[in-house]
Formats: C-alpha cells, sequence, structure tokens
C-alpha cells in the first residue's frame, strides 16, 4: 500500500468512536506458541453449558484416556465430535496481534500536527456387562456407554475415588497415580464422570492423524473449568487458553484475580521480525511477576467485527459448531456472542480451587495489541520542523527500549544494539568533578 | 498468663496513643479504605477510573448536603457520606461514567428515606451497589479483584484498625467471619478437598473488606450484642448457601442486602440502646 494512502486510512479508523483501536494488523502470537497448553471453548448463557476440549496429545492413541466431571448422566445427543478448525479460528481471530503505523514527512507540517492530535485523542487503553458384580464392589456405576467419532465414551458414577481409580486401572484406562485424591470431591459433590478413550478401529475410519475435539452440552449452575483433575501428574505450570462465549458481558474468574496483560504500547519495530518470540516472553515475564496466581484477560470482543483484525470474526455457522446455542445460522439476522480470551499459567500450589467465573455487566472491548512506528526516513535538515522530530524520535525510540525490556525481561543493552542505539558511555559521577 | 503479661505492656501503651488519637472511629475508617483504595488503583489494577471517583465523590457529598439541608438536621456531618464513597469505589465496577455517581446519590439518599424505628435500614454502600447490580446496566463487582498473594498484608491492617478503633462493635466481625470460614472449613473437610483451598479463601480480600467494613456498621445492625451475633451467623449461613448450594456469584453483599430487613425485627426481640458516634 502506498505510504500516502495508507495514512488516509489510519486519519479515517482513529476518526471512528472511541474504544475502537486502530493500526493495521501484521502479526499475531497464536496458541501453538505454548507447548502443552489446553484450549477449551466454553459457551454459557443461563444454566446452559457447552464445552469444547482440545486435546493436544501426541503420545499412543491407545493410551489416552480422559477424564471430566459433569453434574448429570450425559445423553448420547449432548456429546459431539467437534471440528479442530473452530478452535484455529477462535485462536486466530482472539491472538495477540501487531498494529504498526507509518510517520508522515515532518516537513508537511500541517498533516503531521493533525495526525499527531488524532493519535492523542485515540484511546489509550486501548463397557461391560460382564463387570457388574465387580463395578459394585468398587461402587462405580456405569450410567451409559456411546461411541462417538473416534471415541469410546463412558458415564460413571462411582461411591469411592478408589474404586473411582481402580475401574479405570482395570478397565484399560491410564490413570496417574494419586487420581484418587483429585477425584474424591467430585464424587462427593454427587457429580458424574464423563471419561473417553480412542477406539481405534472408529479413529483410523477418521483418516485423520490428530484427535478431534470433545464437546458436550449440558445444564448446569456452576459456571466453572474443573482445573484441578489435571494437576494431578503436572511437574510444572501448565497453560489453559479459555475462549468463553457469552451473549452480553466480559467474563471473570470470582476466586482468582483477573487481569488484563499490559498490552497497547509501542515497542521496537524490529518485535515485527519476532512477534512470536516477543510474546512468549512477555507472557513468562507478567506471569511469574504476578507468581502465576492470576488469570489474564487477551482479548475481549463482539465477535461480530475486529480492529485490527488479526483473523475475519466466525460465520454465524462457525458460532454454532463452537457450540453457541443462540445462534440461529437460518435466522439471518447476527445474534450477540461476545468472547473473552483467558490465559492462565497455573501451579497445583498457586490455584489450589477450580476455576470459578461470572459474566460481568462489562462491555469494554480488549485486545493485547502492541503497536509499532515506523519512523520517518528523509534528510535529517530539509526544513525546521525536522529537527525537532528527529529528536522526539529519539526520546521515542528509548522509551520503546525501556518498555521492550520491561514487558519481556530482555536486557536493555541487548535491545539497544539491536536497534542500533549507541548508548552513551555513564562514567562515574566522579570522574569528571576536578576536570 | 502470657495474655496478662502481653496485656501490661501493650495496653498503657494503646491507651496512651488512643488518647492521642481522634474520638471519632469514622476518621480512621476513612484512612484505611483510603489506602486500601490506593492500594488497589497502584497495585491491583482496578477497573476503576479516576473519573468514576470524583464523580461518585461529588454526587455523595452533594446528596448529603442537600438531605441535611431539607430535612435540617444539624451536626451530623461529612464523614458517613465520604465512607460510603469509598466503598463504592472500592466494590463498584461500571464501563460508563454514571452509574457510579446514581448509586452514591441512591445509596446516601437512602438513609434519609429508608428509615425504621429511628434508624436507617441499609448500609449505604451495600444499597448503593445492590442498586448498581439490579437497575443499573453495565455494572458489576469483582470479588476476585484482591487476589490472594497480599492475604497476610490485609489481615495485618485490618487488625490493626480493629485495634484503633475500639469505638465500633467489632463482634459481628469476629462472629461472621468465625461462622463463615467455619462453614468454609468444614465444606472442605466433607469434600476431602485439598486443605489450601481454606487457606485460598482465608486471605480473600473482599471477604476481610465485607467483615470489617461492611457488615460492622453500626449504624444498620442490631442494637442487643446478642442479636448482633445471631445477626452475623444468619449472614454467613446465608452467604454459604448462596455460594455453595446455589453456585451464585457476590455471595457476601447478597446476603447483607437480603438479610438486612431482619434487622429491625431482631432490635424488637433484644431491646437495647442505639449506636451513636462520637463526635471527632
Amino acid at each position: 500500500m502506498h505510504l500516502s494512502s495508507l495514512l488516509a486510512v489510519v486519519l479515517l479508523v482513529c476518526a471512528a468512536p472511541v474504544h475502537a483501536f486502530c493500526g493495521f494488523y501484521v502479526g499475531k502470537a497464536d496458541a501453538g506458541l505454548f507447548n502443552e497448553a489446553s484450549q477449551v471453548i466454553l459457551v454459557r448463557d443461563g444454566n446452559r453449558t457447552v464445552i469444547s476440549m482440545l486435546n493436544d496429545y501426541q503420545g499412543e492413541p491407545t493410551e489416552f484416556a480422559l477424564v471430566v466431571p459433569v453434574p448429570e448422566v450425559l445423553k448420547r445427543g449432548q456429546i459431539n465430535v467437534g471440528d479442530r478448525r473452530i478452535f484455529e479460528r477462535l485462536d486466530g481471530y482472539s491472538a495477540p496481534r501487531l498494529a504498526e503505523y507509518h510517520d508522515e514527512d515532518p516537513c508537511n507540517r500541517r498533516r503531521y500536527e493533525m495526525l499527531e492530535r488524532r493519535m492523542k485523542n485515540a484511546p489509550a487503553s486501548l463397557p461391560m456387562q460382564d463387570g457388574a458384580i465387580r463395578n459394585r464392589s468398587l461402587g462405580v456405576t456405569v450410567e451409559a456407554t456411546y461411541t462417538v467419532g473416534e471415541y469410546d465414551i463412558v458415564i460413571l458414577s462411582a461411591k469411592q475415588s478408589d474404586g473411582l481409580e481402580t475401574w479405570l486401572i482395570e478397565n484399560g484406562y491410564r490413570v496417574p497415580t494419586g487420581a484418587s485424591r483429585a477425584l474424591e470431591p467430585y464424587i462427593r459433590q454427587q457429580l458424574k464422570f464423563f471419561v473417553a478413550k480412542v477406539n481405534i478401529k472408529e479413529r483410523a475410519k477418521t483418516g485423520l492423524s490428530y484427535l478431534r475435539p470433545l464437546q458436550f452440552a449440558f445444564e448446569s449452575e456452576k459456571f466453572m473449568l474443573p482445573l484441578r483433575l489435571g494437576m494431578v501428574n503436572a511437574r510444572g505450570p501448565q497453560d489453559l487458553i479459555a475462549y468463553v462465549l457469552t451473549r452480553t458481558g466480559r467474563v471473570e474468574s470470582t476466586n482468582y484475580r483477573t487481569i488484563k496483560l499490559p498490552a497497547n504500547m509501542d515497542v521496537p519495530v524490529f518485535v515485527r521480525g519476532e512477534f512470536n518470540r516477543f510474546y512468549k516472553a512477555l507472557f513468562d515475564q507478567q506471569a511469574k511477576r504476578e507468581n502465576h496466581r492470576v488469570v489474564f484477560t487477551e482479548y475481549f470482543w463482539d465477535m461480530s467485527w475486529c480492529d485490527p483484525c488479526a483473523a475475519d470474526p466466525l460465520s454465524p455457522e462457525e458460532l454454532r459448531q463452537a457450540g453457541v446455542f443462540w445462534v440461529d445460522p437460518a435466522a439471518g439476522s447476527a445474534p450477540k456472542a461476545m468472547l473473552t480470551r483467558l490465559h492462565v499459567r497455573y501451579t497445583p500450589a498457586t490455584f489450589p480451587e477450580d476455576l470459578m467465573f461470572q459474566e460481568t455487566g462489562d462491555r469494554e472491548n480488549f485486545q493485547t495489541r502492541y503497536v509499532l512506528r515506523h519512523a520517518w526516513t528523509g534528510d535529517e535538515h530539509p526544513c525546521p520542523e525536522a529537527k525537532p522530530y528527529f529528536e522526539a524520535v529519539r526520546t521515542r525510540r528509548q522509551l520503546e527500549a525501556a518498555t521492550l525490556s520491561s514487558l519481556t525481561g530482555w536486557n536493555l543493552a541487548d535491545i539497544h544494539g539491536r536497534m542500533g542505539i549507541v548508548a552513551k558511555a555513564e562514567g562515574k559521577w566522579w570522574e569528571r568533578l576536578w576536570k | 498468663m502470657v495474655g496478662t503479661v502481653v496485656e501490661m505492656i501493650f495496653v498503657p501503651g494503646l491507651e496512651r496513643l488512643r488518647a492521642t488519637l481522634p474520638k471519632d472511629a469514622r476518621v480512621f475508617q476513612i484512612l484505611f479504605l483510603a489506602s486500601l483504595l490506593s492500594m488497589g488503583v497502584l497495585t491491583r489494577d482496578f477497573t476503576l477510573r479516576w473519573e468514576q471517583m470524583a464523580l461518585t465523590f461529588a454526587a455523595g457529598v452533594a446528596t448529603q448536603a442537600v438531605a441535611l439541608r431539607s430535612l435540617r438536621i444539624p451536626r451530623a456531618g461529612y464523614l458517613s457520606a465520604v465512607i460510603t464513597c469509598f466503598g463504592l469505589s472500592i466494590l463498584l465496577r461500571a464501563d460508563t461514567l454514571w452509574v457510579h455517581p446514581l448509586a452514591a446519590t441512591i445509596a446516601i439518599g437512602s438513609k434519609f428515606v429508608l428509615r425504621v424505628q429511628g434508624k436507617h435500614l441499609y448500609n449505604p454502600a451495600n444499597l448503593g451497589v445492590m442498586a448498581g447490580l439490579l437497575l443499573l446496566p453495565g455494572t458489576w463487582i469483582s470479588p476476585g479483584q484482591w487476589g490472594h498473594d497480599l492475604a497476610a498484608a490485609a489481615w495485618f491492617v485490618m487488625l490493626g484498625g480493629v485495634v484503633t478503633g475500639k469505638a465500633r462493635r467489632w463482634d459481628v466481625s469476629w462472629m461472621f467471619l468465625a461462622c463463615f470460614l467455619g462453614m468454609v472449613l468444614a465444606r472442605v473437610l466433607l469434600l476431602g478437598q485439598n486443605p489450601w483451598v481454606f487457606v485460598h479463601q482465608l486471605g480473600n480480600g473482599a471477604l476481610l473488606l465485607f467483615a470489617f467494613f461492611m457488615i460492622s456498621d453500626p449504624m444498620t445492625i442490631p442494637n442487643h450484642r446478642r442479636a448482633r451475633l445471631l445477626y452475623a451467623l444468619i449472614v454467613a449461613a446465608f452467604a454459604i448457601w448462596w455460594q455453595y448450594v446455589l453456585f451464585r456469584p457476590n455471595a457476601l453483599v447478597w446476603a447483607l442486602f437480603l438479610c438486612t430487613p431482619l434487622v429491625p425485627l431482631l432490635d424488637r426481640l433484644w431491646r437495647a440502646r442505639r449506636f451513636q458516634w462520637k463526635p471527632a
């Protein structure tokens, strides 16, 4: 795009109503960046809940097992095998992003001033018949069995957690040792267990090299994610990315602090080439700074638009596939769906309770966006306005370096080196005292 | 024995300290709430804008002034109104500017309108927050906003407040905390949950704030000590039911709001002298 037309668009977009961010999408950091990150889509309206779980499972399919506490015995129609693409779409749409701007020729004073003013006005923050007797002795009841897609699914109820653990092991599920302690509180709350393993024959039929996400729909007064079960064999901190879809407002945790990641800041332009490394370092640094005790909001937006768009918003059909039951693609008009993207880095010690949520009345959009400002690359002395401009650029670059260092924990001197900023040699204070 | 020694060392010092301090406990309450709000805004990244705070105080003080003048109430002052405004700033969140002043007006106005047996019925901050949640769009409260890493510091600050501000009726705070945390502990044990769940609840800043600054408001709790203790138990049980049976958020403010109508009833059952703020 030609520079002047680019600028025109910037002005146009910046003049849009408050809280609309402006800029051009140039890169994103998607969920694939974080190894072993579990991804969940949580759709909620009233007590109606649809959960989709994506398994990043890399091992032998025969060894795969998934145990999820559910409030009731799910019927066959409440379970579905979804499309992994929906996760990719949601991830792409809500991923942290870079936006960039190009400075105008400072000698074109009037336009420059206008741009500055607009910028300032822009928002700042932006199965088992034979085993029946054995089951009874273990206190485990098989409530239902289904084969859905490539999964064999059993819905269990249990009386004792060690009985349930034994049942799972005897029936060929790979359950980490110590699971019974984690299962116990769910049993005592009379929850059922949704247990899935891979049906090798059915899997071969799909012809896919990966496991598709499992989805289930149910009613529950609890707006939560059972985080604790996944921690049984956790070694280090684990990542969870939750795409929460609701009708009206931003979703936050009620039993942990929920904060927005630092965003909408200017960073050095070299970040463009290594945005993934930058975002990973930033998230590591922020998670450590908060001692792995908080839930980070990475994105909150009305799903009918975006600005700048990292990917197109989901179509009504795609939303429906994601579990947004109130959207009817046939109806024509697009009903509201708000997406809150939450990113949690948790450890067993810092997240002792399952994650509870609430839908707030907050409707203010938020995205983790970082801004690149390209300086005008012209002659330093063509007009009187050029000198103050270049001075401002130097100050700005120093600030960008400091911001980057603070966000990521990267060494400031290295950043200066990358940016070509020559640091002034700072001697001792007394060196020049008697000279 | 140890207790006596501790008393011998600390009590005279504390008495002397108290003698030099203003008599009206509300001054301390304002200082504590101001430091909590500053801490929240500066270190806890509250989603609160300074304009919202300014408008809360402006509307709150104006409402108080209008009410005092039109009802010709002498010497009632503005301390309580300022406390309510701090409470609303700390608790209420909104994505517009008009919610806070409106909630402050409703909260303080209620003191002059909703009166039973010579006392105002609702804790104004509680009523303001509930009015926001129930009537105004784009309004919410963030029970998790304090996090849990400052738990020890929060307890320390609260205890400091209790020691220096003896004028208040803290029995209700302790009774409430004992009942609420006792029931949380019982639930953790009954469900076989990780004991850290209890510790996690213990460090909940919102709980401490509620116990020491909202339910302890001496004007809106029963006058008689026995009635107050029973009231604290009822509010705690209600909050537990709301949180762990209904699984709904914001149990504490809901419990207080829905239990408040019991206060005139309890005042009738157990008669005692009404609380009076000592003038500063």
